[in-house]
């Protein structure tokens, strides 16, 4: 019997699949979907703090436009008793979630005041999420801001956020670091149970017609995982966080050398948004497939079995397309 | 039992108490009643229970007929039911009154007494409503303060009940309905107590119902008619008493003891005024002001106007009265007296005959008018009723409130005389509508009623404009009941929340000496004194006022607040006021907007909190110098050029100043001049557009679609360039036609909304930096000068000649002349810019009838009109007749036109022999399908009329008259869906099944945007309105196809936005069409709640999902063997959701009910699609041929 148990945050999980945040896990059903063909854990999309200003001002500045200027309308459209604004639609589902399915669900947010993070981290907290991970997207465009200001705005969160709730909390980044191995270091000892590498960032295209920045997103390809992979071998066994692998996660292959690589699980949303939710259930016959040809017992086994200090030659992680370049032009040279 | 106190307005008040005793509440939205069902229908929407545990059903009718009718309806099936109205929709009920009165069916009608329609519609109170139901049989109740129509709300149910007659409460428009005063609530106790249960039964038991059938509703014949209709008498006799009962068994559970005739003054008054409604407030407050002086003067409230006992009025008169005044808030031209005068002749007369009145001779007795439309009723006026009383010929038949020098009747008033208790303290606050003024002063003047022993009053005036109105609110409040039902005339605190009113109007004109002044300013303490206009600081120095400033702009801006400066400018009126201690008046102030804005979320909360916080510190007490010292004064209402009518009148007007004009200034039938909308110069743009003449391609884009028709375009010869001032652009004309021309695209800096519609449909970008457009939106102040002079002499260049141009295309529309223009639409306004073409297409031959509503407001509202006339003084005609009958008042239009053109071709026959026969011929057989057949038979009209002048006959006199129809006219219906879909459409669709020439334009916004979006039939589903506050459960009525069924109906339905030229063809074609044609044009509205900018592309979007095709239907293509049918726009591309979830109409449904929003998302999808396959269907049907491809 193959064991796919792995864990993560400090919960056992029953194999490395887990459905990153994504749209698709706004809905109950698709939840219980995830749990029947085979996600362990499921990161339920994230609550935008920024998202919950906007559509209260948006709200407030539009039901006010208008009124009290006319005698005739005094108002224009008519009162609520009450808007479904703020966190609180947002918890509600946390806790529809936890009783939907029995695999752990995980909260996610994304803050935008120091406020907010603590403030919207313990009620997702109270709402019964069996974790947080933190969905920081910060996209720096002031020049007068420096790199390390960056990561210590990054560790600070970190700590307030730890300080107030005690479920675990996972800390999901993007890979535009100058040194990530210190950075991540530095989230490690701020407290982060967990790294979730990488977030993949809206990219704004340009409309030629109408000379318009258009907000863009595409799904992720296999490719993407590359990167992903030589970061968390990179930073397996340097950090006590466990590591997660987001972005780039396809196949049953894919998640296998997540965990060779050092991950404890693998997340998936657009491989799922392509295939459909079923594909879980491939992945993992996939996953199971390859684990007993190649006769594996565990997924602890392979895990951290590819990363850098497990490796024949670890400066492949540093300088590997060029060594292997030459080195195959070597031997294709001795050959001749 | 304690009784909370809250503070509320008279609508409320009523709405309270009728909500919870009744079980059907149908209602018709109508100013200002409207907000009496919006309660109701609020409170429905939140499940709360009457006293019976029950939820009352709310249901808007399509008219105050089918309210009447629906009403009637559920009172014969035994229901207790309700409704709310006002004016004309009053009338429209009047039927259904005389039958539930003569049917002795128990009902209450609460209605907000406002002035019925005649040379003028006004929004504003009087009796003139009520007074024209008297014949239907109900009882007349009139409550005169907040407090009494909450109390009369439930005498008039209960008594109702108990003796069968139906009531009609009534209280004055705005003054009582609006006015937000401290009202002690009744409980639902006191409500259980006045309406027994037994009475209900009773009400029941008569019901219609299968278990125990009865016939009602008979036809009787001469035989018995008179009979049964005599057979109500004893109701009607014993109904007084009945009444009188109610309000001792009312002052028995609650305390307050009202009598049908309530008298307040000296007990051997020798002089009583007569009067009812919210003067008799004022008149008290005089009374009691005189008695201290020691006059022997009273006032006789009337409660129970009808049945009008006779011996309850004569108890309640003292005997010692030898002199009586009644005083009528109405008109009744023609008559003896008005109504309640005639009546107290009538009771005196009786009363005395059969030995009954408190005095044995008969009193002098003088009647008048007085506060017509809201007209101030002052205790000065009050004061001068008394005097006159005292003279020995006084004037009978009077109006007081006026100056009548016309006919005289007008009695002196001596305006320094005022009852103002120097207890209370007296506020005025100046706002614009956009900052959050009036919000901010309803919420303070609850904090005063709820959070200190204060009584408190608040009354609210607005503008007649939607676009940078102005606002100004009273505020009066004091250890003491406040009975003044007027605007304040002294006050002693005085805020102006916008510094730029300053230079436009005197808002210290109210000030008393020593009050307060408290400015928002750009300027600081030391610096604002000079930047002030002579006026103000002359007001300042003169008046010993204590002068305080803020730059609340910056403060909110700061707390993320823009340009709602409400908040920061209440904290400094308490600050300053002292009414509570400061940290007491800031928690206040803090739960106020906890209350308000709490349920719109914390942020919304947290940044007013900011707001307030944060205000303290930027007030400044101001060093009054003791010099005027300012360069400059308040600027002209109008240019010094206008014509006389403007300078002389309308100029008061806008001035806030038409009070002081006399009836001789006034038209006597109603007419105005148009084109006044030029000369007022609001300057109520903060950034205008500026022309890039290099980048701009000249398509007039920005031209057709400007709701204001301040960006304007003209080729010239480019001499005339020698002229223009140094600033004034000019590009070469893109025309190939016109290439040696010059083009200039010109802004009116002063009639300039700034809703920047122009800049967001520029389609030209710069090709280095892609925000720079080929116009751009910068501040107005530093450009105002200059862009005057160029605008003044853009405007003497002569107009494009219309025979040169394509009219079918939009970059030659441009070109052509608006002759609608600044009009007080919101800024953005999504109706005005197809108003606008049409002007610019058929202006000066066109007719136009217009439904109340919107357009008909700011078409027609005084001061000005936005309809104007070209250099040859010719322009749109325009009128207003109801909102419910403006199809037929067209048709109307065009028969007479059609009659008179046929007249006059019969004379140009008759007279053909004097004439010519080459003339008659050619007036006879004009071509008149172009603009250039349409000049050659205006030129023959003129030939015509030169000969008509050298005859001497009766029948060349005749054609005189009516020569000009010989040139084709187009005739218009102009009006909003609320209209066309709902209360109009009944005539609507005869007149499309007329056959005859009339073009509707419909401006569909889907809900009634002039009364505040009540949901109409236009509503699309799953869209959030008043009345259907869970988003609309069924689809928009597809009036397009309900017109195409007729066959012979030209229809278009359009959207600018999406295809100007689609629209332009549908208004030329419409016109064309020799028959009805109907063009439904989307109208994107504020009351669709997002920023109007983005209306285009909104209309886009709109096209783009498929939730509004684009198409075409026209009869003449039928003839020529096509399909009449063609769909204008693609098969949907954009996902519904991604068009409606723009809007707060939709978005606001995904906050307060995410599952419905969902549910009716699909359905709206499916509607969709229905929609877009039976149009598809229809235009690929084959006709006389193979089936039309469709795109």
């Amino acid at each position: 019997m193959i064991d796919l148990t792995t864990k993560y945050l400090g919960l056992t999980l029953k194999n490395p699949l887990v459905v990153s945040a994504s749209p698709l896990s706004e809905d109950l059903g698709n939840i219980r979907r995830m749990e029947d063909t085979g996600a362990s854990a499921v990161v339920l999309p994230s609550l935008f703090e920024e998202q919950i200003q906007v559509e209260s001002n948006t709200l407030d500045h539009f039901l006010s436009q208008g009124t009290e200027s006319f005698a005739e309308s005094l108002t224009y459209i008519p009162n609520m008793t009450g808007y479904h604004l703020g966190p609180d639609g947002y918890l509600e589902h946390v806790r529809r979630a936890k009783q939907a399915v029995k695999v752990p669900i995980i909260g996610s947010l994304n803050g935008t005041s120091a406020g907010g993070w603590v403030g919207y981290a313990k009620k997702i907290e109270e709402a019964g999420a069996d974790a947080l991970e933190l969905n920081i997207y910060f996209i720096p465009t002031n020049a007068e801001m420096s790199g390390g200001q960056v990561e210590q705005m990054y560790v600070d969160l970190v700590s307030k956020v730890k300080a107030s709730v005690r479920i675990p909390v996972a800390l999901k980044i993007g890979p535009y670091f100058s040194s990530l191995p210190n950075t991540a270091k530095r989230l490690d000892q701020a407290g982060a149970n967990a790294l979730v590498l990488f977030n993949r960032f809206y990219q704004p295209d340009f409309d030629l017609e109408t000379l318009e920045v258009v907000p863009n997103l595409i799904l992720s390809t296999p490719h993407e995982l590359l990167l992903r992979l030589n970061w968390v071998a990179v930073l397996y066994g340097k950090i006590q966080a466990d590591l997660a692998i987001t972005g780039g996660v396809h196949t049953g292959l894919d998640v296998l050398k997540s965990m060779m690589a050092g991950a404890r699980v693998a997340m998936m949303t657009s491989a799922l948004l392509r295939n459909g939710i079923g594909h879980l259930a491939t992945v993992r016959t996939e996953l199971l497939k390859w684990m007993e040809e190649h006769e594996y017992e565990s997924i602890h086994q392979m895990q951290g079995s590819m990363s850098q200090r497990a490796v024949a030659d670890p400066s492949a992680f540093q300088r590997a397309n060029y060594v292997k370049v030459l080195s195959s032009y070597a031997m294709a040279g001795s050959r001749q | 039992m304690t009784r909370s106190k809250v503070t509320i307005d008279g609508n409320e008040a009523a709405a309270r108490v009728a909500y919870r005793i009744n079980e059907i509440i149908a209602i018709y939205p109508i100013t200002p009643s409207s907000p009496m069902g919006e309660w109701a229908d609020q409170w429905s929407a939140e499940i709360q229970p009457n006293i019976w545990g029950t939820v009352p059903h709310v249901i808007e009718m399509q008219s105050e007929g089918g309210a009447a009718g629906a009403l009637h309806g559920a009172l014969q099936a035994g229901s207790l039911g309700v409704t709310f109205t006002a004016s004309q929709g009053l009338l429209l009920m009047i039927p259904n009154m005389f039958k539930i009165a003569g049917e002795l069916t128990a009902t209450v009608l609460h209605v907000t007494a406002r002035t019925l329609a005649a040379h003028a519609l006004s929004i504003f109170g009087d009796h003139s409503d009520v007074m024209a139901t008297r014949s239907t049989g109900f009882g007349l109740l009139a409550s005169n303060s907040v407090q009494e129509v909450m109390d009369f709300a439930l005498i008039a149910q209960a008594a109702a009940l108990q003796s069968r007659i139906p009531f009609l409460h009534f209280f004055d428009g705005f003054r009582t309905s609006h006015e937000v005063g401290k009202v002690e609530e009744l409980t639902d106790d006191d409500l259980r107590a006045l309406i027994p249960a037994d009475l209900v039964e009773a009400h029941r038991k008569r019901a219609l119902s299968p278990d125990h059938p009865v016939l009602r509703g008979t036809a009787q014949n001469p035989d018995v008619f008179f009979q049964a209709r005599e057979t109500v008498n004893p109701f009607y006799l014993a109904c007084p008493a009945t009444v009188q009962n109610v309000m001792d068994k009312f002052a028995s559970v609650v305390g307050r003891q009202y009598h049908l005739f309530d008298y307040e003054g000296a007990p051997d008054a020798e002089r009583v005024i007569i009067m009812m409604g919210s003067g008799a407030e004022a008149a008290h407050e005089t009374v009691e002001y005189l008695r201290e002086r020691g006059e022997k003067v009273g006032v006789l409230k009337v409660r129970l106007y009808r049945p009008f006992s006779i011996e309850h009025f004569l108890a309640a008169l003292p005997k010692t009265t030898k002199n009586l005044a009644v005083l009528d808030r109405t008109k009744e031209a023609g008559a003896a007296g008005e109504p309640l005068y005639v009546d107290v002749i009538t009771a005196i007369s009786e009363g005395l005959s059969a030995g009954k009145a408190p005095f044995t001779s008969f009193p002098r007795i003088i009647g008048g008018r007085y506060g017509l439309s809201s007209k101030e009723f002052t205790p000065a006026m009050v004061k001068a009723v008394f005097d006159e009383m005292r003279k020995p010929a006084p004037r009978n038949h009077f109006t007081v409130g006026i100056v009548d020098d016309v006919t005289h009747t007008s009695l002196e008033v001596d305006s320094t005389f005022s009852t103002e208790d120097p207890k209370t303290v007296r506020a005025i606050f100046y706002g614009l509508g956009s900052d959050g003024t009036v919000g901010a002063n309803k919420n303070s003047i609850k904090i005063i009623g709820e959070d200190t022993d204060n009584y408190a009053q608040g009354y609210f005036v607005y503008d007649s404009k939607k676009s940078g109105s102005i606002t100004i609110s009273h505020l009066r409040f004091g250890p003491k009941p406040i009975h003044s039902t007027y605007l304040i005339t002294q006050a002693n605190f005085v805020a102006c929340h916008q510094f730029t009113f300053l230079e436009r109007y005197d808002v210290l004109k109210a000030a008393e000496p020593g009050a307060v002044f408290l400015l928002n300013s750009p300027y600081g303490p030391d610096e604002v004194w000079d930047m002030m206009p002579r006026t103000t600081q002359r007001q300042i120095i003169e008046k010993k006022l204590r002068f305080f400033v803020i730059d609340a702009i910056e403060v909110a801006r700061t707390a993320g607040m823009g340009g709602r400066i409400n908040t920061v400018m209440q904290t400094c009126f308490f600050a300053i006021s002292g009414v509570l201690p400061r940290e007491e008046a800031i928690a206040a102030i803090k739960h106020a907007i906890e209350k308000t804005y709490g349920r719109r979320g914390e942020s919304v909360v947290q940044k007013n909190f900011a707001a307030v916080d944060a205000s303290l510190d930027h007030l400044h007490e101001v060093k009054v110098p003791a010099e005027i010292s300012s360069k400059f004064d308040m600027r002209p209402t109008v240019p010094s050029q206008a014509p006389a009518f403007v300078r002389d009148v309308l100029a008061r007007i806008i001035e806030g100043e038409g009070d002081s004009l006399p009836v001789s200034a006034m038209p006597n039938d109603g007419t105005f001049p148009t084109a006044t909308a030029q000369w007022e110069k609001r300057n109520i743009a903060l950034e205008i557009p500026v022309w890039d003449e290099d980048l701009c391609i000249q398509c007039g884009k920005c031209v057709l679609v400007c709701p204001h028709a301040v960006i304007r375009a003209k080729i010239y010869d480019p001499a005339l360039r020698g002229k223009a001032p140094a600033t004034f652009k000019s590009a070469a004309a893109r025309w190939k036609e016109f290439k040696e021309m010059k083009y200039t695209l010109q802004v009116a800096p002063e009639d300039c909304t700034g809703c920047a519609l122009c800049v967001e449909i520029c389609p030209a970008k710069s090709k280095s930096e892609a925000k720079h457009k080929a116009i751009n939106m910068a501040d107005q102040v530093p450009l105002r000068e200059a862009e005057r002079h160029n605008w003044d002499f853009f405007l003497e260049i002569p107009e494009a000649d219309r025979r040169t141009l394509s009219l079918g295309q939009v970059k030659d529309v441009q070109l052509l002349q608006p002759l609608f223009e600044f009009s007080g639409a919101c800024a953005g306004c999504g109706e005005t810019p197809y108003i606008k073409l049409m002007t610019q297409l058929f202006g000066d031959r066109a007719l136009i009838g217009n439904a109340t509503g919107c357009s008909s407001i700011y078409g027609g509202n005084l001061p000005t009109t936005p309809y104007a006339v070209n250099h040859e003084g010719r322009g749109p005609t325009w009128s207003n007749s109801l909102f419910e009958d403006n199809a037929e008042f067209a048709l109307g239009m065009r028969l007479a036109v059609d009659q008179q053109t046929q007249y006059a071709r019969e004379l140009v026959k008759r007279l053909a022999p004097s004439l010519g026969d080459e003339l008659v011929q050619a007036l006879l057989n004009a071509d008149q399908s172009t603009e250039a057949g349409i000049r050659e038979q205006r030129e023959r009209v003129h030939a015509l009329k030169a000969k008509l002048a050298g005859i001497s006959t009766l029948e060349a006199r005749d054609l005189m008259n009516v020569a000009d129809t010989l040139v084709k006219k187009s005739v218009w219906a102009f009006g909003g869906d609320g209209w066309a879909y709902d209360i109009g459409y009944g005539g609507l669709d005869h007149v499309l099944a007329s056959g005859r020439n009339v073009n509707v334009l419909v401006l569909d916004t889907e809900v009634y945007s002039n009364t505040g979006g009540q949901m109409s039939k236009a509503t699309p589903r799953g869209a959030v309105a008043k009345f259907a506050a869970g988003g609309k459960p069924r689809p928009k009525k597809d009036l397009g196809m309900m017109a195409i069924s007729y066959g012979n109906v030209y229809v278009a339905q359009v959207a600018m936005g999406s295809s100007d030229m689609q629209t332009l063809k549908a208004f030329l074609e419409a016109d064309a069409y020799n028959g009805p044609s109907i063009i439904i044009a989307y109208s994107h509205c504020i009351a669709h709640g997002y920023d109007l900018v983005h209306g285009m592309d909104q209309q886009k979007a709109a096209v783009l999902s498929g939730y509004w095709p684009l198409y075409r239907y026209n009869p003449d293509l039928a003839k020529l063997g096509k399909n009449p049918m063609q769909l204008d726009s693609r098969a949907p591309s954009l996902p519904l959701e991604k068009y409606i979830y723009n809007e707060t109409r939709y978005t606001m449904l995904t906050h307060s009910d995410p599952e419905a929003a969902k549910r009716l998302l699909k359905l709206a999808e499916e509607d969709v699609r229905d929609r877009w396959r039976d149009y598809q269907n229809l235009a690929a049907m084959p006709m006389n041929g193979a089936p039309k491809e469709v795109k």
